[in-house]
């Protein structure tokens, strides 16, 4: 049973790096499309008089036109196998440690919206889906419908409107105050700028998990074992927290997971209105700037936080759901 | 009197008249949108910054554009992208799902890689590598969103056919020998067209809430268009001091849009379930 | 004898009509069969059999009884318990350890809980749970079983065993049988009579006519949802003691009894006027295809019939 649980999830981490591999395959070639040269493009200007000759070197090994793409991708592969993903253009500094200091920046955000947009979408859902056709419901519904219409960087921008610029309450941008020695920042500080852009990005990730969870609701509430449950006598509370979370609770959480990418892409969008320098932004200004470089980097770490996030659903379902855990020990 | 009355509290009347209103509120957004696209860039410096009023009913902007023509061309584009990337797409989610479905196993596992491999890549993310293989601009929105949207239904549309190849009339059909491309195209297509033409109108929303965001971004039109994105982009400039304008009104707008597109094709899937419903009957 | 006359039935149904339509996927209403114009009455350590056809809706007899029917449906006759009208305020008082109900099969069970757990119940006693289970031979390795992991038999029986921590007073077992070896089925039938014996009122609703026999006390037959029959269970021993030309065929088509088919199908959804079953009957003439036949009461038990067996008597 054990067994076959590990052979699968073996076999699901290999499938797994495989689609990492061409995800960095797709991307390269992509890249290696792009009429942006971003030799050309940072030659001319004061990022090459700083680059030292070994940089230049370098470079011109990743991106030199006289070298085959099939080899330059497999350089860059190899090295990025031994933790070396280039050097970025506009930051001048290995892409790792670009990466590794936006994303410090962005994981505040990311896990605080994951988390609120997955506990206020699941609450909402459940609280929708129990009180089906009447006004909760639909409230909740309509206030969905009109969430998943709404771009993520429209509601930063209503956000910043209102609480930036109106109310004057929040600070309007950056992680951190403008001018403040790194050391002298706070945690509050640091809380503070964080408020709004994760707001914004709880508010657009509740609407997927909200509908969804809804829908799991009345599935459960329609159920066979629900009407049961009522012929004992159990009351409608009973019901909702013995019955219907159990149902409900796996689903939301593993489309919470399986959102991480739009949690990404909204972080792009969200961090690019609040100047907040994060990972998106920084993406936005690799793909602006021509750094190619860092935007396959950052294309590889994302999609690699992506598949890992659906290998953990994965892992998950099959040790809570004990249809799933048990499954081998059906006669 | 009352006839009429009862007639609109059908479900079926009333999903179809849903649908002509979205229907003909987009269309006349986008005709509109068309037709004041010259007065949208027209620059007047003696209206500048003017909040909304009689006149200019969504303000003006620094250069004394009148924003509700440009909110209106700019939707007008947004439309038409969208609807334009979105039919490709589906066409495209279409292709992908029959011949998985019926060219056996190998192509249905190299769809099913292909669609996690592109479900794996953030959305936005896919977008801008594409903007920037394509150079930024016109074609690298399109290409993009044509890129990320075809998935989902192209899943749905695997799923109809594998059911309908198993139906009765297209197993009598191979056996009398017809080729797997007249069965296709005779038998297949007819199925899956209601699935096809729900899924097409409810990816035009998704396909216009990504061009103006990436278009935000600074990946998609450029600035000397005026579309939805790059407006509310340049708003950003003049939110702290207190322009409010010109980021509200036309973001209402385009959630509006938004929603009526997604109106449209609730409206559109229920009258077809109505159809196969009589149909069965 | 005095003071037995004075004491009301457990159960008394009255003239219950229930049926329910719903929007089916789509728009198109749906009305969904049920059970038309059935009385009978029921009392302690008795076990009366509702017989009808698979799929007819009978289902709905048992939800109303429990008070769990949906909001839409329609609801006609009385039902009383101990002389009370049993509405759905007295049922949700009542259900869970005064009423209960056995489920027909194991998709009434939450597949994501423990068998013990879910026998146990929301406000029940671990200690009563696992003796209920005990009673029925199944251990303390079934309590911690998920329901797939259930046999046929075994989820028979951890559903009854749900419905006897209480000591019940009305058990009503909705199709219980199905799908089970006649040797597993009789003995889960066997579990409800000891539930009479030890004097519960047990309404058993089942279409598998046999069965039933085996251990019920009165059986009652429904055709188009409508009782045309009430017998005793003795009365099956021969086909002139049954009265009603539907009740007879079904008999007929028994296996011990020749295994004569009833050409024909039971009619859904439009009925007839007149008698349900005039135009299968070998006896209707034109007056059965004309106006509702009342259920009256005719020697050992109630039949519908213009020209019930034995007329001239």
């Amino acid at each position: 049973m054990a067994k076959r649980m590990a052979r699968m999830a073996v076999r699901q981490l290999i499938r797994m790096l495989l689609l990492i591999f061409c995800a960095s395959l797709a991307a390269f070639v992509l890249l290696s499309l792009s009429p942006i040269d971003p030799l050309q493009q940072n030659v001319g200007q004061a990022a090459m008089g700083s680059m030292s000759a070994e940089q230049i070197e370098r470079l011109q090994a990743y991106w030199g036109v006289d070298t085959p793409s099939l080899e330059r991708f497999a350089a860059w592969v190899s090295g990025m196998l031994q933790g070396d993903f280039g050097v970025s253009l506009l930051y001048r500094q290995p892409v790792l440690t670009v990466i590794g200091a936006k994303l410090a920046n962005s994981l505040w955000l990311l896990v605080l919206a994951w988390v609120i947009s997955g506990l206020l979408g699941f609450g909402l859902g459940v609280l929708a889906g129990a009180t089906q056709g009447r006004w909760p419901d639909k409230l909740i519904r309509g206030w969905s419908m009109i969430i998943a219409s709404t771009p993520a960087f429209w509601v930063a921008l209503l956000l910043l409107m209102i609480f930036g610029v109106w109310l004057k309450l929040l600070p309007v941008g950056l992680s951190v105050p403008i001018g403040l020695e790194a050391t002298a920042v706070t945690l509050a500080d640091r809380l503070r700028h964080a408020i709004l852009p994760a707001l914004a990005l709880s508010i657009t990730g509740t609407a997927s998990v909200c509908l969804h969870t809804r829908q799991k609701t009345i599935q459960a509430l329609e159920s066979d074992f629900v009407l049961f449950a009522r012929a004992r006598g159990e009351s409608g509370k009973g019901i909702l927290l013995r019955h219907v979370l159990r149902h409900v609770l796996l689903p939301a959480i593993t489309l919470q997971f399986a959102s991480l990418g739009e949690l990404l892409g909204s972080s792009v969008l969200v961090e690019e209105v609040f100047s907040y320098p994060g990972l998106g932004q920084a993406t936005v200004t690799a793909g602006l700037g021509g750094d190619l470089p860092l935007l396959l980097g950052i294309t590889v770490i994302c999609s690699a936080m992506v598949f890992g996030a659906n290998f953990a659903a994965d892992c998950l379902y099959g040790l809570v759901d004990p249809r799933i855990r048990k499954g081998a020990g059906r006669t | 009197m009352k006839r009429i009355l009862n007639n609109l509290r059908q479900p079926r009347t009333a999903a179809l008249i849903r649908l002509v209103f979205a229907a003909a509120i987009l269309l006349a957004v986008m005709i509109a949108g068309m037709a004041c696209r010259e007065q949208a860039l027209a620059t007047d410096f003696t209206r500048k910054n003017l909040a909304p009023c009689a006149e200019y009913l969504f303000g003006t902007d620094w250069m004394g554009r009148d924003m509700l023509t440009r909110t209106l061309s700019g939707l007008s584009l947004s439309i038409r992208i969208g609807v334009v990337t979105a039919a490709v797409s589906a066409v495209v989610a279409l292709a992908a799902g029959v011949s998985a479905a019926l060219l056996g196993r190998w192509a249905d596992s190299a769809l099913t890689w292909l669609i996690d491999l592109f479900m794996g890549i953030p959305h936005i993310l896919l977008l801008v590598l594409i903007s920037c293989a394509c150079g930024r601009g016109f074609w690298g929105v399109t290409i993009g969103i044509v890129a990320i949207h075809w998935m989902s239904l192209a899943r749905l549309i695997r799923g109809e056919v594998m059911q309908l190849r198993q139906s009765g009339y297209v197993q009598v059909a191979r056996k009398l020998g017809a080729s797997p491309a007249a069965i296709a195209v005779r038998h297949i297509l007819p199925g899956v067209l209601p699935q096809f033409f729900t899924g097409l109108v409810l990816l035009f929303p998704h396909a216009i809430l990504h061009e103006a965001s990436v278009t935000f971004l600074g990946f998609g039109l450029t600035s000397e268009q005026p579309a939805v994105g790059v407006i509310l982009s340049e708003s950003m400039q003049y939110l702290a001091t207190g322009r409010w304008w010109l980021a509200l009104l036309p973001g209402i707008c385009l959630v509006a849009v938004v929603l009526l597109f997604e109106l449209a094709g609730k409206s559109l899937a229920a009258l077809w379930s109505v159809n196969a419903e009589q149909e069965a009957a | 004898m005095e003071e037995n006359r004075q004491k009301a039935p457990l159960l008394q149904v009255q003239g219950l009509t229930v049926s329910f339509s719903r929007y089916a996927k789509g728009f198109r209403r749906v009305t969904l069969p049920g059970v038309r114009d059935l009385s009978f009455s029921l009392d302690e350590g008795e076990l009366v059999a509702v017989v009808g056809a698979s799929g007819s809706g009978k289902s709905l007899l048992a939800h109303r009884l429990l008070g769990i029917l949906p909001h839409n449906a329609q609801v006609g006759g009385q039902v009383l318990y101990r002389d009370q009208p049993l509405d759905d305020r007295l049922a949700g008082k009542l259900r869970g350890h005064e009423i209960v109900l056995v489920p027909q099969n194991v998709s009434y069970l939450d597949p994501l809980m423990q068998v013990g757990e879910q026998v146990k119940g929301e406000k029940g006693d671990a200690q009563k749970a696992s003796a209920a289970l005990r009673r029925y031979g199944l251990g303390s390795e079934v309590e911690k079983m998920y329901p797939f992991q259930l046999s046929g038999g075994m989820a028979r029986r951890v559903l009854i065993a749900t419905a006897v921590q209480h000591t019940p007073k009305l058990v009503v077992a909705d199709e219980p049988t199905p799908g089970l070896h006649p040797e597993a089925a009789r003995r889960v039938l066997g579990h409800f009579k000891e539930l009479a014996q030890a004097g519960a009122g047990v309404l058993l609703i089942t279409h598998d006519l046999e069965a039933a026999l085996e251990v019920a006390d009165r059986v009652i037959v429904l055709y188009a949802g409508a009782a045309v029959e009430e017998a005793p269970a003795a009365s099956f021993a021969a086909k002139e003691l049954l009265q009603h030309p539907y009740t007879q065929a079904l008999w007929q088509a028994s296996p011990n009894h020749g295994f004569v088919p009833l050409p024909g199908t039971q009619p859904v959804g439009q009925l007839p006027a007149g008698c349900a079953f005039a135009p299968r009957c070998p006896k209707a003439g034109p007056e059965c295809h004309e106006g509702a036949v009342a259920y009256e009461k005719r020697g050992a038990g109630y039949v519908r019939c213009l020209h019930p067996e034995g007329e001239q008597l």
